[in-house]
């Protein structure tokens, strides 16, 4: 075990990435044959979301998420890998109160997206993250169908970007091709970049290196992005709050996605 | 037998030569319609190939429905193709000697129609050109591999079952036309009729119907399992594999019987497909009517009396939302109206039984739409962007061609063989009468071993 307990770390253990892209070997059961690996989690705090969507737009800017208009939004093309949920409020219309959720992909450690995918394009790997594999995919979308929180998207035409914005890119994440699915990766490039950091400088990989795009932007610091197997991280202590939910708990999809309810 | 001996002279086919004149001669008729189908297949051929350049994005589909009229079509034409090989087979295998003229006709309608159905999935692909990925990545674990290799396994046996009864009517056209003889020559594979030669294919063709029939029930069932696997509102059912494989015999023989009539108007062969086999497969139809409203009944009153939130959603989307013209013409066209024709004798004629069966067919797609797309659209979780999903011209158009190459192919079947089984025909004349007379005397009581049992009853010692 690479556990690395600092003052104000929590401990993870490192390394390196690997992604299976054969199906076979795995159907969901995770491999744990010589040292236990992470199980990468989040918090949302729903008592300090404010609901600004900066979370939105760092995980379109990081992932290289094509930019939509009204019309693609009305056909219901939009990109939207973080996505506010509205959820109704206390009171009547016209003065309730609306509520929106973030919703990034929970990445189920049951996920019903994996088990039904007919060429192993999406696997559940080692770091407990859902991964797509964009050069196997065949678009039969037969994943975005099964999975319950729609958090699959799928690529209609080949992306555009205007002019200026094809300059922005993100070089570590890869533009998708026409036809494929898509889906949020809790930004797993940041994951292999911190591994190989961590590697370079002969050492595990510290707590808090490893943030996707949109906990770091998070203003209300309301997510929690850690290591939910470390009893001692941060994130596993808030998914045992007493507010922690799940989201459609009972399908027992087992998402690692976990909100903490407001009120309290 | 000998090489000398090529082509001895054929025993003459005085009576049934009307079945191969399709085949012998071609009328302006036949140019029309194949232009008229070509034409459609060309729009079809258009409208795919802007899809396979610009992407799904041409169709109505979007998130959270991202399946539609392609997913549709795959169900529908999966569940026609049942016409044939399962019916065929369960006529053959109770001696349903009514089955004689109709069976080839219907066997025909599977392999042709399983084509499209296949098809059909391959258009709905976002990457066409990765779909081997299926044979070199495939997992069993996916529902989707399952329709692959039944499907697969489907196809072989119904093209084998097709051809199978197909040999000695191809020997036929061997020895009565000079046309395209070296292709009835290789199809024939030497058959002479010896009474040998008869037994082997007798066999082959029993045991064919036997192992037919589970892979055809397989086939739907494990279609029905693509939407049942997952926990999606009313479609996570225990009751979609028999439901679907209803809906398919039912929808099969609807087929069956539009086909039959369309044969019988166009080459005239009232004598062969007759009243009685439209008033037969009338009652079938019949019988599957029922059979479908019990399993319609069933599926809904069990998730109405349940009344979970998530599929009482859906459940009101079909019975008074968006899709409740959908649901409410299925209702009509697929009980209310076929009942309504079959149950009364005097209009279960050939017409009645056709317009009953257009309507089952009508009624039949309808069903499959709203249980692919009312799932979709109302997802578990609440939803920023919802969409109407509504089928634009590309959709329609690949939908009018597939049914138009469909139908050319058909088309082109009946110019090549005779649609109607000339040898079965011959053996129902020649031997099947006697045969019968005979199996009917076995199923009563024998009069001689009546009289011996009953002559010891007086006698008391």
């Amino acid at each position: 075990m690479d556990f690395n307990l600092g003052n104000d770390t929590e401990g993870v253990s490192g390394r390196g990435c690997t992604v299976s892209t054969n199906a076979r070997e795995r159907w969901g059961e995770r491999n744990n044959e010589d040292k236990p690996m992470a199980k990468w989690g989040m918090t949302i705090d729903l008592d300090r979301c404010t609901a600004c969507q900066a979370c939105v737009t760092a995980c379109q800017a990081e992932n290289n998420l094509p930019p939509t208009g009204p019309d693609d939004s009305r056909k219901g093309r939009n990109f939207t890998w973080m996505e506010m949920i509205p959820f109704a409020g206390e009171g009547e219309r016209p003065k309730a109160i609306e509520r929106l959720l973030p919703r990034p992909c929970l990445h189920c450690d049951n996920p019903p997206c994996v088990k039904v995918c007919p060429v192993g394009a999406t696997m559940l790997n080692e770091d407990g993250i859902v991964g797509q594999v964009y050069s196997r995919c065949i678009g039969c979308r037969y994943c975005t169908t099964a999975c319950p929180y729609t958090a699959r998207y799928f690529n209609w035409s080949v992306p555009v970007w205007p002019e200026p914005m094809q300059q922005h890119l993100n070089p570590d994440v890869s533009v998708r091709p026409k036809g494929v699915v898509e889906k949020c990766t809790f930004c797993h490039h940041r994951l292999q970049n911190a591994r190989d950091n961590a590697s370079a400088e002969n050492r595990p990989l510290r707590a808090g290196e490893y943030t996707p795009a949109c906990v770091e932007a998070c203003p209300a610091v309301a997510m929690t992005f850690g290591d939910l197997s470390n009893p001692h991280s941060e994130v596993s202590k808030l998914s045992h709050s007493r507010r922690a939910y799940k989201l459609l708990e009972d399908l027992g999809t087992e998402p690692k996605v976990i909100y903490l309810r407001e009120g309290e | 037998m000998s090489a000398v001996s090529k082509r001895p002279d054929p025993p003459p086919l005085t009576e049934d030569a009307i079945l191969l004149e399709p085949v012998l001669r071609t009328g302006w008729r036949f140019y029309v319609t194949v232009a008229a189908l070509l034409s459609i297949m060309a729009l079809g051929a258009y409208a795919y190939s802007k899809q396979y350049r610009e992407g799904l994005g041409v169709t109505g589909l979007g998130r959270p429905v991202y399946w539609g009229f392609y997913i549709t079509n795959f169900v529908f034409f999966i569940g026609i193709s049942h016409a044939g090989t399962l019916i065929s087979a369960i006529l053959r295998i109770v001696g349903a000697e009514w089955r004689r003229t109709i069976t080839r006709s219907a066997e025909v309608i599977t392999v042709m129609v399983i084509l499209f159905g296949v098809g059909n999935i391959l258009i709905d692909l976002g990457r066409p050109d990765r779909m081997l990925n299926v044979i070199f990545h495939g997992r069993l674990q996916s529902p989707l591999l399952w329709d692959v290799c039944s499907i697969t396994m489907y196809l072989t046996m119904s093209t084998l079952y097709l051809y199978l009864p197909l040999i000695p009517d191809i020997a036929i056209l061997r020895d009565h036309t000079n046309k395209r003889h070296w292709f009835y020559r290789l199809l024939a594979l030497g058959w002479t009729g010896t009474p040998k030669q008869h037994r082997v294919l007798e066999t082959l063709i029993g045991v064919m119907a036997i192992i037919v029939i589970p892979v055809a029930v397989s086939v739907h069932t494990v279609v029905s399992f693509v939407f049942a696997m997952t926990i999606q509102p009313m479609w996570h059912s225990a009751i979609f594999g028999p439901y679907f494989v209803v809906g398919a015999i039912f929808s099969g023989i609807a087929a069956l019987i539009v086909a039959m009539a369309l044969i019988r108007w166009v080459y005239g062969l009232g004598d062969y497909l007759k009243k009685v086999h439209f008033n037969n497969l009338g009652l079938l139809l019949l019988v599957m009517c029922f059979l479908w409203f019990y399993f319609t009944a069933a599926e809904f009153l069990t998730v109405f009396y349940g009344s979970e939130p998530a599929h009482m959603t859906i459940f009101w989307m079909k019975f008074t939302g968006p899709f409740a013209p959908h649901f409410w013409t299925m209702v009509t066209t697929c009980f209310v109206i076929p009942v309504a024709i079959l149950c009364n004798r005097r209009t279960r004629t050939v017409l009645g039984t056709v317009i009953a069966s257009i309507s089952v067919n009508i009624g039949m797609y309808l069903e499959r739409f709203i249980i692919v797309v009312p799932s979709l659209s109302q997802p578990r979780l609440p939803h920023s962007e919802s969409i109407v999903y509504s089928p634009t011209w590309v959709e329609w158009s690949i939908l009018a061609g597939c049914f138009a190459a469909f139908s050319l192919f058909y088309v082109l079947f009946t110019k090549l063989f005779p649609i109607v089984s000339i040898w079965e025909v011959q053996e129902g004349r020649e031997r099947s009468i006697a045969e019968v007379t005979e199996r009917l005397k076995t199923y009563l009581p024998e009069p001689h071993a009546s009289v011996e049992r009953r002559a010891p009853v007086g006698v008391t010692p």
